[in-house]
């Protein structure tokens, strides 16, 4: 049985933007993440407070999270790597944040230069301030099905790390097949270890389509409970291990499948697509939504 | 069960990634239809039915010549496909992409275990198939009266017919038949189709002979919702083991409703390597499912089906280039890289 209603976490705007090739101007960002706004998505992550150094492409962060139109009732997070980053956030009106882990090693050594147990005492700074603050925090754990260094990852040491970030206080884990590797087979037996210690309620999956498996494993996730799913829109946003391939799901095809299946989403599925073609026009390229694809009506 | 082995790493150069393995499967002889050994309830092999030189080539806007067709067949033929639809007996009026249909099917090299359909749309078709060795042919039949209208000029009923002289034909002469139900979960005309009427063709087909109805997602409108409403009705009628899913993935959704299907016991699937075959329908999307797509999925959940998928993304990257355009296969785009690691900060 599938859940009723799933909500659908819209990460284009940060997610997808900083994995494109071309940077994109602050007036364009605004108006992308307004239009998604008007679409009915309930949580759109607007933007990174990372410095400009490492990710030039949120660089504006301040002036977006500052020149957006907040609808009530949607969620703007923001991700925030430590607290310098979770209180320019605050000051630039955040009123959520997300923090990243990693479900490997390797990648963490080599994304942000320390330890997963380092990483975590950082991100406990952030969630203090969180807390003092009433922000909710949503923390994501990269490389759940597969790290680009270390190969496979072990469902155990996936269900370890959520834990703990959950434990630590963040009310979501999105669970991220970060280079998409995974398949039916691996989301499920994934699945199974982390809700052992963390509520299929506080679960959400964040899965890559780089292998073209991504609504195979959001279905698997659907149906074991998981209500929460990332997606991106036109699939903004390409895999940066592999050139040339596809990263993010195209929150259009995750959209169309969920309306099939009769699951509410509270999304307009042609409000969508219009977005995805003004953003694909600003980035000058092709979407990556089949959905949109063929929407030359029958 | 189900896991990536570490070798996939698709960070790593092409070469390094051929002298590591991706999880290929060696071909095994196939366990009984219908085995489910595995806990999951899935089944523990699945038949994969290649129509890339078929659906694929029919549908694509370049025409490949005969050369490149048999290339492209007898490669596939040692990947451990245990069928591949080789080519269409249609008037080449109609279909000239395969107007070579008889150089095709007697130039190809026939490897032991391995089929290889062609399309007989009528009598005549089936006669010539016979004539230039084919020892198994398809019909296709649709579950909409517009579609079917469009496509072949007839009823369903009048179709039917034609396709009862072929199997009669084919019985005669211990040629199995294999049909193909079209527009199983909507028609580019009529839009929604009911389950009842998929049932109802299939069921026709069936009864006149045919050892396995393909049921396909033409326009590749369906969702897992849609799949399971079609299959339910259509397994009333159908044994499971005689049905196979025939997936566009038009709007992303054929490796959805392909896992769907799976679920459900179906464990025959049709995919056309490199995704080749594009939607005649909705001008510049996409059709055919990627066999190479399937094979990693199946692979990941632990069913067996012979396939190495090494070999097919070799044989899909000969054809693309080939036909000069880039594979629909996200696989091989994943794999087929070199391997540049930039160092993301998230």
């Amino acid at each position: 049985a599938f859940p009723q209603r799933v909500k659908v976490v819209e990460v284009g705007p940060r997610d997808g933007l900083q994995n494109e090739k071309s940077v994109v101007p602050t007036p364009v960002k605004i108006r992308l993440i307004d239009m998604l706004s008007e679409t009915g998505l309930p949580v759109i992550e607007a933007t990174s407070f990372v410095s400009p150094r490492w990710v030039p492409q949120m660089a504006d962060h301040a002036e977006v999270m500052q020149g957006i139109n907040k609808l009530p009732g949607v969620s703007y997070p923001v991700l925030t790597p430590n607290l310098k980053g979770f209180q320019a956030a605050v000051a630039a009106g955040a009123k959520e944040v997300s923090i990243f882990g990693a479900a490997s090693e390797l990648f963490t050594k080599k994304n942000i230069n320390c330890s997963i147990e380092e990483s975590l005492e950082r991100f406990s700074e952030v969630m203090n301030a969180a807390r003092a603050a009433s922000i909710p925090v949503r923390g994501y754990v990269s490389c759940v099905l597969g790290c680009p260094y270390e190969g496979n990852i072990s469902a155990a040491k996936v269900a370890e790390v959520s834990k703990k970030m959950y434990s630590m206080g963040c009310y979501e884990i999105s669970l991220g097949d970060r280079i998409g590797i995974g398949t039916p087979g691996s989301m499920k037996e994934m699945l199974a270890a982390v809700m052992k210690e963390v509520p299929v309620g506080a679960l959400a999956v964040h899965c890559h389509d780089t292998y073209g498996q991504a609504l195979a494993n959001i279905l698997v996730a659907l149906q074991m409970g998981v209500s929460v799913v990332d997606a991106s829109v036109a699939g903004l946003g390409g895999c940066p291990y592999a050139q040339g391939a596809s990263g993010n799901v195209a929150t259009e095809d995750l959209v169309y499948m969920l309306n099939g299946l009769g699951i509410h989403t509270g999304v307009d599925l042609q409000k969508l697509m219009d977005t995805g073609t003004f953003i694909c026009n600003a980035l000058n390229r092709r979407t990556n939504s089949k959905v949109s694809q063929a929407a030359c009506r029958l | 069960m189900g896991t990536v082995p570490s070798a996939l790493k698709h960070c790593l150069s092409y070469q390094h990634l051929l002298k590591e393995q991706l999880w290929i499967g060696e071909p095994t002889a196939p366990p009984h239809p219908g085995q489910e050994s595995q806990a999951s309830g899935l089944p523990e092999y699945v038949k994969i039915v290649e129509v890339g030189p078929r659906d694929g080539l029919q549908n694509e806007k370049v025409i490949v010549p005969t050369d490149t067709k048999i290339e492209l067949i007898n490669r596939l033929s040692k990947t451990g496909l245990p069928a591949i639809e080789v080519t269409s007996f249609v008037s080449s009026k109609w279909v000239p992409q395969m107007a070579d249909h008889k150089e095709v099917m007697r130039g190809i090299e026939r490897h032991p275990g391995v089929q290889y359909p062609v399309l007989t749309p009528n009598l005549k078709g089936f006669h010539s198939a016979i004539a230039a060795g084919a020892t198994e042919v398809s019909v296709f039949g649709a579950a909409s009266e517009s579609f079917s209208k469009m496509n072949i000029n007839c009823s369903i009923e009048e179709s039917i017919e034609k396709f009862e002289e072929v199997a009669k034909s084919a019985r005669n002469m211990n040629i199995p038949v294999r049909g193909y139900v079209s527009c199983a979960l909507g028609c580019p005309y009529e839009g929604d189709i009911t389950p009842a009427k998929v049932a109802e063709v299939s069921k026709r087909l069936y009864s006149m002979g045919c050892y396995e109805i393909s049921l396909g997602d033409t326009i590749g409108v369906g969702t897992p919702g849609s799949m399971k409403r079609m299959l339910e009705a259509v397994m009333k009628e159908i044994p499971l083991s005689a049905l196979a899913v025939h997936c566009h993935d038009t709007y992303g959704q054929a490796l959805a409703n392909i896992l769907t299907a799976i679920q459900m016991g179906v464990a025959v699937v049709d995919s056309s390597v490199a995704g080749l075959g594009g939607c005649p329908y909705a001008k510049g999307a996409t059709g055919n499912v990627a066999t190479e797509d399937v094979i990693y999925m199946l692979n990941g959940l632990g069913i067996n089906t012979g396939v190495n998928l090494y070999t097919v993304m070799e044989a899909g990257n000969f054809i693309c280039t080939a036909l000069n355009k880039k594979t629909n296969s996200k696989v091989a785009q994943a794999s087929f890289n070199t391997g540049a690691v930039k160092h993301m900060h998230v």
